[in-house]
């Protein structure tokens, strides 16, 4: 009986890919082990191995298809002796016949337990209106945050030569999220540089390099490893300027992935904007769209102070519009009215603002007018934007992918206490993960997560329906 | 009881006993006598400790009278100056920490003046005023930033142990101790960056060689070939913590032999030792040859910080080293012997004293930062 190949899911979140590269053809035969083929993601390119032994009976799907969903007949592999029978009549019920090399299990088209991730909740259809800070008739073009994030780099590289990016995986493996993709192809090993694993030493030298008059660009693999060097960004970077009467600055972009990813457990899955955000000295930034992405870390790199760039990793291959300009730089410190309401205000910022925009869309199929800030800069916190939307609809909750104590939720909730009292007719409520470390069971990071129908609850209770 | 570590330590390193280990090693490789030969990585461990055999061929910098003056001199201010800051301390008028340089004076002097300050920088901890007044920083404005006026050289912000002068290419003044190791390594990473010839000196304690990031560092600079130079001042305490209690490898400047980087082993207590020490340091990281770690054996006569108990060590070891080690007595005697006259160098004294009193005069009256400067210079831009 023929074994069926199907496409392999290289992460918790893939759907789909693209069918790079056969190494194989009908009529080969496979021992385990051998490699049959390569399939690429936004996020990576793995190699496909067999693990029965066996002839190559049919290519289903050929090379260099795009969109190939996950769990597809890409090829039948057949055991000695066999005729190769038509894919259609193939009803097999044993396991995939090929597993990729890395830890991602393949996913089973059909299987019924496959586990679904929670951050499947954080997906996000819905849209930001239009960036007003973008002038009218600008061209747009249609782009992932990751590709924003990168073209904002090369942008300032070729800009500032004293611009440089450092970290783990960055130049030859060209970002373990791709975020720096292509980079040391254009400008070299001098200013794209791989460091050692060794968050706590990298940090200090490009926190030490800019304060000896460079522009680094310090990433993290992820901002769950930033801890291990903390100290630099906290006591080193964003005191120096105050502590040395204005005398010495310090122009770090510290950027990364920040908040919770799929299935990786509680030591990868956190968000650490309040820590950042209760240290004055930084900037702390968190865009959620492309465009956002963009002129912010652009605004970063040129900033004469340090700053910490929080990005997401579920959010790196979400397409937005882009607006073809030259020299696109967004004002650090501004919220943006992602969309106008005039019932009830969603605070939000990152992927928080998806899920925000998802729970008003929803709303407004029941009559509640919905309006969604996006914070975009954590520190100094835009309050004029909170106050001036909560004065309009005079009823507030903040969605935060997060934990909910002592959070933005919290600072926000603070801010319209002490200056909004008087236009609030409800309590702000805050709707938050839940306060537990993340788990790794696919049904309690479910359950861990926010997701839309939490916001759209809280909503309702603001606004007493 | 156990003798305390370090009267061991700089008696046996500084004298006679270290002499004879240098020897031994010497003997084991004959042909490199000279010449600071500066062998390549891959010549096995001869480069790891070329560099200790050339520094034990050629131990004292050959000053002239005048430079042993200047050193002297400078030693001199550090130490009236830290004795005046003390002073200070216990009027009431500098607060919290205050970590003195006395005892340590011959380290800061002798590397420093071996340093191009037209592009060399220099980074420590807290442990700063000594590296401060060795650069040519004015006493006043280090004595007004200990006070905690708008005129001292962070405006009173930052206090003893955050001072910067950028001017100066002195970038601190670090309170979390280690943590100028990395930040240094950066600023030698900038000088590679703009190849502007610039080496970095990076001062830390032998308490701080036990944070893991030194190590991070050590790894990163080698690996890049950084222009620095790891100094640890090795004064024998981390605190109260004789080296012997807090670290397996008490030889520090064998610590960088894991990432190749060599290490040289020198008495802190002469500047002239110390300064020869610093040109085959200096020489061979100007070369392009990446770092190099120098351990600078010295002792610290004063407490850690203000409020020491004194119990981890006796008053005989400190009185000891004082009068067999002592650098700036040391430097006097050696004056002497050349002929200069005993006028010349109360001469010195008398002018030292007489700056160091303006300077505690000028931040005693300086004013206090104005109530304003509460909110300035959090960040540099608006936003």
């Amino acid at each position: 009986m023929a074994i069926e190949l199907k496409m392999p899911a290289l992460s918790p979140t893939m759907e789909e890919g693209k069918l790079a590269k056969w190494l194989v053809k009908e009529g080969d035969t496979v021992q385990s082990g051998d490699i049959l083929a390569e399939i690429e993601t936004d996020k990576a390119t793995m190699e496909f191995e067999a693990v029965d032994e066996g002839t190559v009976g049919k290519i289903v799907v050929a090379e260099g298809t795009d969109g190939v969903k996950v769990g597809t007949v890409i090829a039948l592999i057949e055991g000695e002796g066999e005729a190769s029978p038509a894919p259609a009549a193939s009803k097999s019920e044993e396991k995939p016949a090929a597993e990729p090399k890395a830890e991602a299990k393949p996913a089973e088209a059909e299987a019924p337990k496959k586990a679904e991730t929670g951050t499947a909740q954080l997906a996000s259809e819905a849209k930001p209106a239009a960036n007003p800070e973008v002038p009218r008739g600008t061209n747009m073009k249609i782009a992932t945050v990751r590709e924003a994030l990168r073209d904002a780099m090369a942008e300032e590289m070729r800009r500032d030569d004293r611009v440089f990016v450092m970290g783990e995986e960055v130049a030859e493996y060209q970002g373990a999220y791709k975020v720096t993709q292509g980079l040391l192809e254009e400008f070299g090993p001098k200013r794209v540089i791989d460091t050692p694993i060794t968050e706590y030493g990298f940090a200090g030298i490009g926190t030490g390099a800019a304060m000896g008059g460079l522009r680094p660009v310090v990433e993290f693999m992820t901002f769950n490893f930033a801890m291990q060097a903390i100290d630099h960004i906290i006591n080193s970077a964003a005191k120096t300027n105050y502590m040395s009467g204005g005398q010495m600055r310090c122009p770090v972009v510290f950027r990364g992935p920040n908040g919770a990813a799929a299935r990786v457990g509680a030591q990868h899955s956190q968000n650490y904007g309040p820590w950042y955000a209760s240290v004055p000295g930084l900037v702390v930034i968190a865009p959620y769209d492309a465009s956002d992405a963009k002129g912010l870390l652009k605004a970063a790199i040129r900033s004469e102070d340090p700053v910490v760039f929080l990005e997401n990793e579920l959010v790196y291959g979400r397409s937005f519009e882009l607006p073809e300009l030259d020299d696109h730089v967004l004002p650090i410190g501004k919220a943006r009215t992602v969309r106008e309401g005039k019932d009830v205000t969603i605070v939000s910022y990152s992927i928080g603002v998806g899920l925000a925009l998802e729970a008003a869309e929803q709303l407004a199929g029941e009559g509640i007018d919905v309006e969604v800030i996006d914070l975009r800069t954590l520190r100094p916190l835009d309050t004029d934007a909170i106050l001036t939307s909560l004065k309009k609809t005079n009823r507030l909750v903040v969605a935060e992918e997060g934990f909910p104590v002592c959070s933005i939720a919290s600072e926000v909730i603070a801010v319209c206490m002490e200056k909004g009292f008087d236009d609030l007719d409800a309590p702000v409520l805050r709707v938050c993960n839940e306060d537990v470390p993340l788990p790794y069971a696919a049904n309690l990071e479910k359950a861990a997560l926010i997701d839309v129908p939490k916001i759209v609850a809280a909503v309702k209770q603001v606004t007493y329906r | 009881m156990a003798k305390p570590a370090k009267s061991g330590t700089v008696a046996a390193k500084s004298s006679a006993a270290k002499s004879g280990s240098t020897a031994t090693r010497r003997r084991a490789a004959p042909a490199k006598k000279a010449e600071p030969a500066f062998a390549e990585a891959g010549d096995d461990n001869f480069a790891l400790r070329s560099l200790q055999e050339a520094h034990g061929n050629e131990k004292r910098y050959k000053a002239s009278d005048e430079e042993l003056l200047e050193f002297y001199e400078q030693m001199l201010l550090i130490r009236r100056f830290e004795e005046r800051a003390g002073q200070l301390y216990g009027l009431g008028l500098i607060g919290g920490f205050c970590h003195l340089y006395i005892g340590q004076e011959a380290v800061a002097v002798g590397l420093q003046s071996a340093l191009d300050s037209t592009k060399d920088s220099v980074i420590t901890g807290y442990r700063d005023h000594g590296h401060m007044l060795a650069y040519g920083i004015d006493p006043k404005v280090i004595m007004a930033e200990l006070t905690g006026r708008h005129s001292g050289i962070s405006r009173g912000k930052g206090g003893s142990m955050h001072m910067f002068s950028v001017d100066h290419r002195f970038y601190g003044g670090h309170g979390i101790v280690g943590a100028q190791v990395s930040l240094g390594a950066g600023l030698a990473f900038a000088h590679k960056y703009r190849e502007d010839g610039g080496v970095a000196l990076a001062y830390f304690g032998d308490g701080a060689a036990n944070q893991g990031q030194v190590y991070e560092s050590f790894n990163m600079a080698s690996l890049w070939k950084l222009p620095i130079i790891f100094v640890i001042e090795n004064n024998g305490y981390a605190m109260g913590t004789a080296v012997k209690r807090g670290s397996a490898e008490t030889e520090f400047y064998r610590r960088g032999t894991a990432f190749r980087i060599p290490g040289m082993d020198v008495n802190g207590m002469d500047v002239l030792e110390v300064r020869q020490a610093a040109e085959i340091a200096l020489d061979y990281v100007r070369q392009g040859n990446g770092p190099v770690l120098m351990e600078l054996n010295t002792y610290r006569y004063r407490g850690h910080s203000m409020s020491d108990p004194a119990k981890y060590r006796t008053r005989e070891e400190v009185q000891e080293v004082r009068e067999k080690s002592d650098p700036i007595e040391g430097a006097k005697k050696e004056l002497l012997a050349r002929g200069i006259s005993e006028d010349k160098l109360k001469d010195i004294d008398k002018r030292i004293r007489a700056a160091v009193s303006e300077s505690a005069d000028f931040a005693e009256n300086s004013p206090e930062p104005d109530a304003s400067e509460l909110y300035t210079d959090v960040l540099v831009e608006r936003y």
